[in-house]
């Protein structure tokens, strides 16, 4: 069995940075494989939309064992909290071309179109959507693709098919055993599976059932995090890795506008998740928020 | 027979010389099989680069100005460029349908 252990500051703040956190070989190999058999099977069985996680999966099957794992209960409770509710789940199986000729499959399909799941969603709540990747997956098996900072851009999802390519696209490659955890709102698709395995992939989205403030361990939040530092005219590189550096991180994809743009949105997205309309980053909202009262001059001189 | 290739950089500013951040391409000749996620590095650095390697640009997305209330959302990429090159096409000899 894994460790229980509740996300840190930090790592909460990447995933309101970037939409996502990877963990590689989190899941042990007989977990995985029980998967795969019970995939191969045709044994993932449905659940109702708005089932409780808790409820969701029957006791000996790979989801339940899954879902109670340790590590993945502190990942949960850390974004979604206690009680989510299964929004659903999917089973994704891509054949390799071995699979594709002897079912006699002569146009293989080709990658999914970027999209974002579910439809136009402004909430500042999120769901969670957790990726298992119960083998390892080669560049060449096509896992998922997905663009790290696209989660809190208001978009209806295929609407972006027409972007085929977009600079900082990641693709998945991992060990057997890996969880990537994702914001609803990730741009993503499925990859062209080139190789002679099948590619499994299931996910699992979660909705939460309380405000999701505070959840994570925040015994490393510091006075220090909410100070802020001279801007744009830095004489000696910063330290990479407190919470101005890691929600202002820019990423290649994004427009000379846009960016800030993008830090302001995430700034709002953290301040929820800490409960605190006071916290900024790099001054991108103090800024836009400073509305001084109109100063009414005297005519009496009193 | 003429058929249409069609490129869509979409850039950093509006200015046809900032860095291209995204791109897809679309063949009207049937022999290029393009996909989502199939090129990590642009064919181009730029907007312009393209116009000197002879494509000809004949759409830009327009500026338009923030909706009240929606000043700091994002959302859709803000600055795409249309670029097309006619090429000729043995249909005969291709295989392609007229």
């Amino acid at each position: 069995m894994s460790e229980y252990r509740k996300l840190s500051t930090k790592e909460v703040a990447r995933f309101a940075a970037r939409g996502h956190l990877m963990f590689e070989g989190l899941i042990g190999d007989d977990l995985n494989q029980k998967y795969i058999d019970e995939a191969g099977a045709g044994g993932v069985a449905e659940v109702a939309a708005g089932t409780p996680l808790a409820d969701a999966y029957a006791p000996g099957t790979s989801l339940h064992a899954l879902v109670n794992e340790p590590a993945v209960r502190g990942i949960l409770d850390s974004l979604v909290g206690p009680g989510p509710l299964v929004d659903h789940h999917f089973v994704h199986l891509t054949l390799g071309r071995t699979q594709r000729e002897s079912f006699g499959i002569a146009n293989p399909m080709p990658s999914q179109h970027w999209h974002q799941d579910s439809t136009i969603d402004t909430r500042a709540a999120f769901d969670v959507q957790i990726m298992w990747y119960p083998h390892e997956v080669t560049l060449e098996m096509g896992g998922t693709r997905y663009l790290p900072g696209s989660h809190l851009r208001i978009v209806s999802e295929a609407a972006i098919g027409r972007y085929q390519n977009i600079r900082g696209q990641r693709h998945v490659v991992c060990p057997a055993g890996s969880l990537l955890v994702l914001h609803h709102g990730m741009w993503h698709g499925g990859g062209f599976n080139a190789s002679d395995t099948t590619r499994h992939m299931v996910k699992i989205r979660l909705n939460p059932t309380v405000p999701q403030q505070r959840l994570w361990d925040t015994s490393d939040i510091t006075p220090a995090d909410r100070a802020q530092r001279s801007i744009f005219w830095q004489l000696a590189a910063r330290e990479a890795d407190d919470l101005h550096d890691i929600l202002c991180e820019y990423q290649p994809w994004f427009e000379a506008d846009t960016a800030r743009l993008e830090f302001v949105n995430r700034v709002r997205f953290f301040r929820y998740l800490l409960g605190d309309d006071t916290f900024d980053a790099d001054y991108w909202l103090t800024r836009i928020e400073n509305q001084p009262a109109r100063r009414v001059e005297s005519t009496t001189g009193s | 027979m003429k058929r249409q290739n069609v490129l869509v950089l979409y850039l950093g500013d509006s200015a046809l010389d900032s860095a291209v951040i995204a791109w897809s391409y679309w063949d009207g000749t049937g022999t290029v099989w393009r996909m989502a996620g199939d090129e990590n590095e642009a064919p181009y650095p730029t907007g312009i680069a393209a116009l000197r390697d002879g494509w000809r640009l004949f759409q830009t997305s327009q500026l338009i100005p923030h909706y009240p209330g929606t000043e700091t959302q994002t959302s859709y990429l803000k600055y795409e460029f249309l670029f097309e090159q006619i090429v000729d096409v043995d249909v005969a000899a291709e295989g392609v349908a007229p």
